[in-house]
């Protein structure tokens, strides 16, 4: 409850700091408010609060919280100069953001499904601003409809299939329905079975997982970068963290009856995101649908629920936040030099600016899955998960999107070592070194020596 | 003695960390790195027993909650290839020394930081470290090739890489497979040995596994990356891959296939070594209609590795033991090989036999020095070919007579091509092109005169090398036959 308390009260802070123009006053609140809350979620830990039925501080929420949190930290730190040009009053920005974030908190530590309602929705309005905050560019207008269209859609299966879930067990308490489920596992009614299926649907439009998965590209390019990065690492995270607290604790008893869906799901995910990325010739909209690819492999956890099903997924997301904010962060610098997200925008990068290429080469190898890269054991414990089921085939097919992978995220490696280009030298700020640095410490040490993450949940 | 192991494994690492922030003097400290490698190295053997039992064994606990731990040793097998990596290695560095590399000091870390990789495969007593291993043995020779490579190279390695990554993942796929199998939930070798699985597991298991190895190879029909990708490879890359990476697919089928799924290699066996003979032939006759001298070699070396798989898989000790003196054999020969070509062609830029010619008269010391290396990979008695493959084709014989006389072949084509790309390159009329050519200086002859030192030795007196692995060998064999009695 502190870190929403706190989250909410530096979103307020900051919006009065911007009403009297302290804008170098802004940037510093938000991180000591970012900080502060991170120091609650390690004061927290193992206490399990509930508050009052409705929301659930346990591990489980922490942790996610603790990396959507850090994650967010991270890409504040790359807004120095980033929203300057295109507004005066970027506190707006600031206060949205976090904004969103109190509601991915509540997302991952509800309890009740009316707060997983609540928590979506503060997020969801907060992002379909943020999307379309370029007021007078076309493609970040389109953006923002699309995302309101589609979002307000989704929130309308999910609502409906909370309703459906509500006829059948007259609560929206997840442990009353789980009991329900246990209780009347050989009566269930075949409302709560449209009211999952609906649920599904629902939180699968939120992470973009194949077929609900059309709005993702577009969206993304027209957003802001920054903001892109955002809603694909921070709030993908939260997405799964919702949706694994939902299926992998509360319908767990239904297990057999919801993973043949799921797996087709998954299927799909997999071959739309890594076929697709593989024709796209501009490094966003690649950006795009491999992080269709990795919602993919993120399901893996929910084919074979284990006992490590939900900290399987914090690797994983841990290890693509991270990576993610290094491709973006290098992304918004190079394309403020050449004014191109475009491959060919990356040739010939190595030459001048070996650091920017370095991190950029660990980045791409941890989304590809290469060893000794968080990336890496990752997908190694999503494999286990599932081979645990022994879902043969369904590895054998992510091995194939995996090589496909391998080849689009070298794409970059290869424009920026190998293939001759304008010698241009970037100009990186100080703070975003900062960051990618970092960035690259936890992605190489995640990769060298997980046993820190492996065992939180 | 612990210690020495680790220091063994990890001294390139730092000596990469040093070469990448030394500036101009990047080759000369790299170099320095692998002479104290070959130093430690000699240690080693100075301090090995050679008997069956795995020394210098180190056991750290490494990601607990998934039974990992960093798990190596050196036995009679794996030494063989550790002194294979570290004999050859500050070789290759030499024969970068000549040459002016646009980021010469990126160049020489990465060949350090892959022989890293390389010593984790060939001692790692835990799969996931192995694997750990083969991956980071893969990077380093990725961007070698893709960087320092021909014209072509950025196609041609991305299909080498995913080509091998592909076989990777696999592998991955059998080593979960036996964690998951494992009672004890780990990844120790020892434990994966005394797995009691049946014939039909044994059988995916070594489906997974092989097509790893064969593909590094390669055995056929899994080569088709490696003529293009030994051409396009600067003269290093296509030394470390031919010399030294090819061995990690035959290290992995001795260490890992055999003894883990021997029931698989009883049912499937025989078509790996008609696989192996086929590449044999198949190979040799390619090699034949080469017009290019380096792709000529790589053709061979398809041909050469297809008898080694052979002896393995033909499983006795004098296939295996052929196997083990024949890996150093061939990595010597073909580093010669290859820097001979390089030599060649960094002086007249040009590999192609037919506008070569008479070379032998400018510059005799090459020649000779070359014709001993030609005569060592065709396997003339006296030189180090003959011991191996004379082994390896007594393993086959006693596996099947018809199959030994096929892979028998391998000795008179390799002859025929071989010298017939010596004559024609060598001797005869000296050309326009031709005409300037300097004999070797320097560190080429340092490089070359050690090459044919070793073939020579090697040749009379192989005694010591065989003596190393022998024990091992046995061991090794004793172990998969009697599995295969229990499965049955």
């Amino acid at each position: 409850m502190n870190i929403i308390i706190t989250i909410a009260v530096t979103a307020l802070v900051v919006l009065y700091a911007g009403l009297f123009k302290a804008k170098k006053a802004l940037l510093p609140i938000t991180l000591i408010g970012l900080l502060t809350a991170l120091g609650f979620v390690a004061v927290s830990w193992n206490t399990d609060q509930v508050y009052y039925g409705m929301m659930q501080m346990d591990n489980f929420a922490l942790a996610f919280s603790g990396i959507t949190i850090l994650g967010t930290l991270f890409i504040f730190l790359l807004t120095q100069n980033y929203f300057a040009k295109d507004s005066e009053n970027i506190a707006e920005y600031f206060t949205l953001i976090l904004f969103a974030l109190v509601g991915i908190v509540i997302m991952v530590s509800y309890k009740n499904m009316s707060m997983l309602f609540i928590g979506l929705e503060i997020m969801s309005v907060s992002l379909y601003i943020l999307a379309g905050i370029r007021k007078s560019n076309f493609a970040s207008n389109e953006a923002s409809l699309k995302y309101f269209l589609m979002g307000a859609f989704s929130t309308g299966f999910l609502l409906f299939g909370i309703t459906l879930i509500y006829g059948a067990t007259g609560s929206f308490d997840l442990d009353a329905i789980n009991n329900y489920l246990v209780g009347n596992y050989t009566s269930i009614s075949p409302m709560f079975y449209s009211g999952l299926i609906l649920m599904m649907i629902g939180l699968s439009f939120k992470i973009g997982a194949a077929p609900f998965h059309f709005w993702v590209p577009d969206v993304y390019e027209g957003s802001p970068t920054l903001i892109m990065s955002f809603m694909s690492t921070v709030v993908k995270t939260a997405g799964f963290a919702a949706f694994l607290r939902l299926f992998a604790d509360t319908f767990a008893p239904l297990h057999d009856f919801w993973m043949p869906p799921l797996m087709v799901i998954v299927c799909l995910t997999l071959l739309i995101g890594n076929v697709t990325a593989l024709f796209q010739k501009n490094f966003k909209r690649m950006l795009a649908y491999s992080s269709v690819s990795h919602a993919g492999y993120l399901l893996f956890s929910l084919i074979a629920l284990t006992a490590n099903s939900a900290n399987n997924v914090l690797v994983y997301a841990a290890a693509y936040t991270f990576a993610s904010i290094i491709a973006f962060g290098v992304l918004i610098i190079v394309k403020q030099k050449t004014g191109s997200d475009h491959f060919d925008s990356f040739n010939g990068l190595a030459k001048r600016n070996p650091l920017i290429a370095f991190v950029l080469t660990v980045a791409m190898l941890s989304l590809a899955g290469i060893p000794l890269t968080a990336g890496f054991i990752g997908k190694y414990l999503m494999f286990l998960n599932v081979m645990q089921e022994y879902q043969i085939l369904l590895v054998a097919f992510a091995i194939l999107n995996a090589l496909v992978g391998f080849y689009y995220y070298f794409k970059v490696i290869v424009a920026m070592y190998f293939k001759e280009g304008k010698e241009i030298e970037l100009e990186t700020p100080a703070q975003y070194r900062v960051v990618l640095v970092l960035s690259v410490i936890i992605t190489l040490f995640l990769g060298i020596y997980p046993a820190v993450i492996l065992n939180l949940i | 003695m612990e210690q020495l192991l680790l220091l063994l494994i990890f001294l390139p690492l730092v000596g990469a960390l040093v070469t990448t922030f030394s500036g101009t003097a990047a080759k000369h400290v790299a170099l320095f790195s692998s002479i104290v490698s070959l130093a430690l190295t000699i240690a080693v053997v100075c301090n090995f027993t050679p008997d069956a039992s795995t020394q210098f064994v180190v056991n750290y606990p490494w990601i607990q909650d998934l039974g990992i731990s960093f798990h190596a040793g050196i036995d009679g097998i794996s030494i063989i290839t550790v002194i294979l990596t570290n004999v050859l290695i500050p070789l290759i560095i030499l024969t970068g020394y000549k040459h002016e590399y646009k980021n010469g000091n990126a160049l020489f870390a990465l060949i350090l930081f892959m022989q890293s990789g390389l010593l984790i495969v060939f001692t790692a007593l835990d799969a996931f470290l192995f694997y750990i291993g083969w991956e980071a043995a893969l990077i380093p020779i990725y961007f070698i090739c893709a960087v320092w490579g021909g014209k072509d190279r950025i196609k041609v390695n991305m299909k080498f890489f995913v080509y091998t990554i592909a076989g990777s993942l696999f592998m991955l796929v059998g080593i979960i497979y036996l964690y998951l199998q494992n009672p004890a939930h780990n990844f120790d070798i020892q434990a994966f040995y005394n797995l009691n699985l049946d014939g039909a597991q044994q059988g995916w298991v070594f489906w997974a596994f092989f097509i790893a190895f064969a593909i590094k190879m390669p055995v056929f029909p899994f080569h088709t990356w490696q003529p293009s990708t030994y051409t396009e490879a600067p003269a290093v890359g296509t030394m470390l891959l031919s010399g030294i990476m090819l061995k990690m697919g035959i290290y992995g089928v001795i260490r890992w296939l055999l003894p883990i799924a021997p029931a698989g290699l009883q049912q499937w066996g025989y078509i790996v070594i008609i696989l192996s003979v086929i590449g044999i032939i198949y190979a040799s006759l390619i090699a034949f209609t080469q017009k290019d001298a380096k792709r000529l070699v790589a053709y061979s070396s398809i041909a050469h590795v297809g008898l080694i798989s052979a002896g393995i898989f033909a499983l006795n000790t004098q296939g295996m033991q052929g196997a083990m003196i024949q890996m150093l054999s061939h990595g010597i020969n073909v580093v010669g090989l290859f820097f001979v070509l390089d030599i060649i062609s960094s002086r007249l830029k040009t590999n192609r036999i037919s506008e070569l010619g008479g070379i032998a008269k400018q510059a005799p010391i090459l020649a000779i020095t070359a014709l001993i290396i030609v005569l060592g990979t065709v396997a003339l008695p006296g030189t180090n070919g003959f011991i191996g493959e004379f082994l390896l084709l007594m393993g086959v014989y006693q596996y099947n007579i018809w199959i030994a006389a096929f892979a028998g072949l391998t000795i008179i084509f390799g002859a025929v091509y071989m010298l017939r790309m010596y004559q024609n390159v060598m001797l005869g009329k000296t050309n326009d092109l031709t005409i300037g050519f300097a004999d070797i200086a320097g560190t080429e002859k340092v490089v070359l005169y050690t090459i044919c030192a070793l073939i020579i030795a090697l040749g009379v007196y192989p005694k010591p090398i065989l003596q190393l692995s022998e024990a091992s060998v046995q061991h090794l064999i004793e172990q998969v036959t009697q599995k295969l009695t229990s499965v049955n």
